[in-house]
């Protein structure tokens, strides 16, 4: 019996050995010069896969219309996309795959917490990283990483303003995840901007992704503290089932979102007629009438079946602003990745790009965008611009 | 004899491993993804000998080992980035390692206490929640420290009412970001061979003997005055320490540490079990095999893209067969057995 155990464990070994072998052989030195190699990176399994699938499409469709129109400066690109399932360690080693593929520039990661810990990575090799929808503070605090979506700061601070200049509620009730970077990051910079504002905040309750299908509690605390604003920086699922809850127990305030909202129309099995009168402040709209989002809208959906998302919108933006910056300085796919990451970070600072997300974007040397926020309001079903 | 030998194979095992890796690394012939798993592939290995340590010797069943992971990640990653700027990287990993593993073992003397003096799969119960809970409450957790001293608040960073120069170094769920880059393949593997060393020294000791007699007949062992409770105590304490000595490589090697489910959960305690239980119960060397190959197996299968779920799981099932089944062991022992090669003849 040790025997055929000693076998098996010198037969593992010579698997594992031989493994790491095959492993080795991929090593490329990104040679080819003629195009451009751009890599993304996001959750395309599991539980997230919504928006990493969405951002990696986006960004495989700008590619491919590039490509189509003759490339970057007469350059083709090339593109690749790695999952990261969500998880920083796997992140890394996605951006470590792309980089054996011989990855130039990477639009990534497509969540905070992976986008974080690889920009630690790109910031030792000093490649540019653009992450279309990273929105925590961290993921741009070194000086190559750059993002496209809002902050989540960014965010807290215009709801809080936006809500404040509309005059839209006195008493302001919250419920956001405090397991999640995204919405307790947006509820913490509300909270803060909220002192001094001619609203009040009169309950902040929390929930986890653990016990998301039950929100009675939280509705029922902000509807006895007399909240006539309930806001939610969280994602649509959950959303969705606190409209669905604060309806079955009749309480009806104004629910305003941010953009994590976006797509709760989209939920199966929702009645949107419950989303009446939700605000939210989003980037992207996916019924705008403006050529640019109609014909993306159109495209993307003839090429992958569904709608796309602000996600999408982010990460087909942030291809075209490199495509942008690339022109500005004129980089040509030959230059090294780190002589190509100082021209790309000091074309940021001075190329004005125009996108789905924003007529007007522009970038600070710290790596956030300046746009402006856009509220609007569901009526009849559909997005409609709030102002 | 027989058994030092068997240990210094294993030994063999990881230092011609760290060899040949290291010099394929130096040298610029490993690919940078493989560069990357090298570490991840170090600390699974270690989680995996300190689980193995817990389910094959002690024959308790714990699935929330990445619980006492998740404690020496926090701990350590607390402790270097706030003394980042005061102490330098060596001896403040060090000390960073000695409280992660110090905290891991803490948190396992305390589950043990109740726990272990219970015959059954209490441990299995407490542990599963151990795991669940801990995640819980360190997402919870808001810590700043500024000049005043350490802020502490349950509810919000807002809480915490710290001078406009505070650094905020546990944020809630965003957990701890920005700790130092510590960990290195050289030092995962140190740590892997200390706590083989640990263990393996551990089983073929007279307490490690008295630990195995306690698993194979509780009552006997009793009967032959045997302090049950102590030495489960003791096999658990030093698994769970272990588990923390794994947190720390964690901690230090990816900057974003948050107490998530896919690191600390349940399924990230089950799938270390995966490797225990794969590499064999009670089997050191096969849980180091096992961690190191099935971690790297979806990484390598990355090329197959959404693929590479289904064959892992293939794979899985073709391992567990092999391995475990009646009549597969039977083949293996009528054919291979054919096969004598000559360093096997020690042992027929």
């Amino acid at each position: 019996m040790k025997k055929f155990n000693e076998l098996v464990s010198l037969a593992a070994a010579t698997v594992m050995a031989v493994s790491m072998i095959a492993g080795c052989g991929a090593a490329s030195d990104g040679g080819s010069s003629d195009t451009f190699k751009i890599g993304a990176i996001g959750p395309l399994t599991g539980g997230a896969a919504a928006y990493g699938n969405a951002v990696c499409n986006a960004a495989e469709l700008a590619v491919e219309e590039i490509n189509a129109a003759g490339g970057i400066n007469g350059y083709k690109v090339e593109y690749k996309k790695e999952d990261d399932e969500l998880n920083a360690e796997k992140s890394v080693n996605a951006y470590n795959t792309l980089k054996d593929w011989g990855m130039k520039i990477l639009v990534g990661s497509t969540t905070s917490a992976c986008s974080i810990a690889v920009s630690e990575n790109t910031k030792a090799d000093n490649m540019f990283q653009l992450t279309p929808s990273g929105s925590a503070e961290d993921c741009v605090k070194y000086d190559n990483a750059f993002r496209v979506c809002f902050s989540d700061p960014n965010q807290g601070i215009a709801s809080a303003q936006y809500i404040s200049d509309n005059n839209l509620a006195t008493k302001v009730g919250i419920i956001y995840d405090s397991s999640d970077v995204y919405s307790s990051g947006i509820y913490q910079k509300f909270t803060e901007e909220a002192a001094g504002k001619n609203f009040e905040i009169v309950s902040a309750e929390a929930f986890t992704q653990d016990n998301n299908t039950d929100f009675s509690v939280q509705l029922q605390k902000a509807k006895d503290a007399g909240a006539d604003l309930v806001f939610l920086p969280i994602y649509y699922k959950d959303a969705s089932l606190i409209l669905t809850q604060a309806n079955t127990m009749g309480y009806a305030p104004i629910f305003f979102g941010v953009d994590g909202l976006d797509g709760i129309l989209t939920v199966e099995n929702f009645d949107t007629s419950l989303a009446e009168g939700v605000m939210l402040l989003t980037p992207f709209a996916a019924d705008a009438t403006d050529d640019l989002t109609v014909n993306f809208v159109k495209n993307y959906q003839e090429k992958y079946g569904e709608i796309p998302n602000q996600f999408a919108a982010d990460a087909y933006d942030a291809v075209y602003i490199i495509k942008q910056a690339i022109e500005a300085k004129n980089v040509t796919p030959d230059m090294s990745t780190s002589d190509i990451c100082e021209a790309l970070k000091s074309a940021m600072t001075e190329i004005e790009a125009s996108g789905l997300t924003s007529a007007k974007m522009t970038w600070e040397a710290n790596g956030e965008p300046n746009k402006e926020p856009k509220a609007v309001v569901i009526k009849n079903g559909a997005y409609v611009s709030a102002q | 004899m027989n058994k030092t030998k068997d240990n210094l194979i294993t030994y063999g095992i990881v230092i011609v491993a760290y060899i040949i890796l290291q010099t394929l690394a130096v040298t610029g012939i490993l690919s940078s993804h493989m560069k990357g798993l090298l570490v991840p592939m170090t600390y699974y290995a270690v989680i995996a000998v300190a689980l193995n340590l817990c389910v094959g010797i002690l024959g308790e069943l714990s699935i929330g080992h990445c619980g006492f992971m998740c404690i020496g990640a926090f701990t350590s990653a607390f402790f270097s980035k706030l003394t980042e700027a005061s102490i330098p990287a060596a001896p403040r990993f060090i000390l960073a390692f000695i409280i992660g593993i110090a905290f891991a073992a803490l948190f396992g003397f305390l589950i043990g206490i109740p726990v272990l003096r219970l015959k059954g799969d209490y441990l299995a119960i407490v542990t599963l929640a151990f795991g669940e809970i801990i995640k819980n409450v360190i997402n919870a957790f808001y810590i700043g420290v500024d000049k005043n001293g350490v802020h502490f608040s349950l509810k919000n960073a807002m809480e915490l009412n710290m001078e406009p120069d505070g650094q905020l170094i546990v944020n809630g769920a965003m957990g701890i970001t920005g700790t130092p880059h510590n960990s290195s393949f050289t030092v995962g593997i140190i740590v892997l061979l200390l706590s083989l060393f640990v263990v393996l020294n551990l089983i073929n000791s007279r307490d490690g003997r008295a630990i195995m007699a306690v698993r194979d007949n509780y009552i006997a062992a009793e009967a032959t005055g045997i302090n049950v409770t102590g030495y489960k105590m003791m096999a658990f304490v030093i698994s769970a320490a272990i588990a923390g000595a794994a947190g720390v490589l964690f901690s230090h090697n990816i900057t974003t540490l948050t107490a998530s489910s896919q690191y600390f959960g349940f399924n990230a305690s089950i799938m270390i079990l995966v490797y225990v239980v794969l590499g064999g119960i009670g089997n050191i060397r096969g849980s180091v095999i096992a961690a190191c190959v099935l971690y790297l197996l979806p990484e390598l299968l990355r090329g197959l893209n959404t693929y590479r779920m289904l064959i892992y799981s293939i794979v899985l099932i073709v391992m567990m067969i092999y391995t475990w089944s009646p009549k597969v062991l039977e083949w293996r022992k009528r054919t291979l057995g054919k096969i004598n090669l000559p360093w096997k003849k020690a042992n027929i």
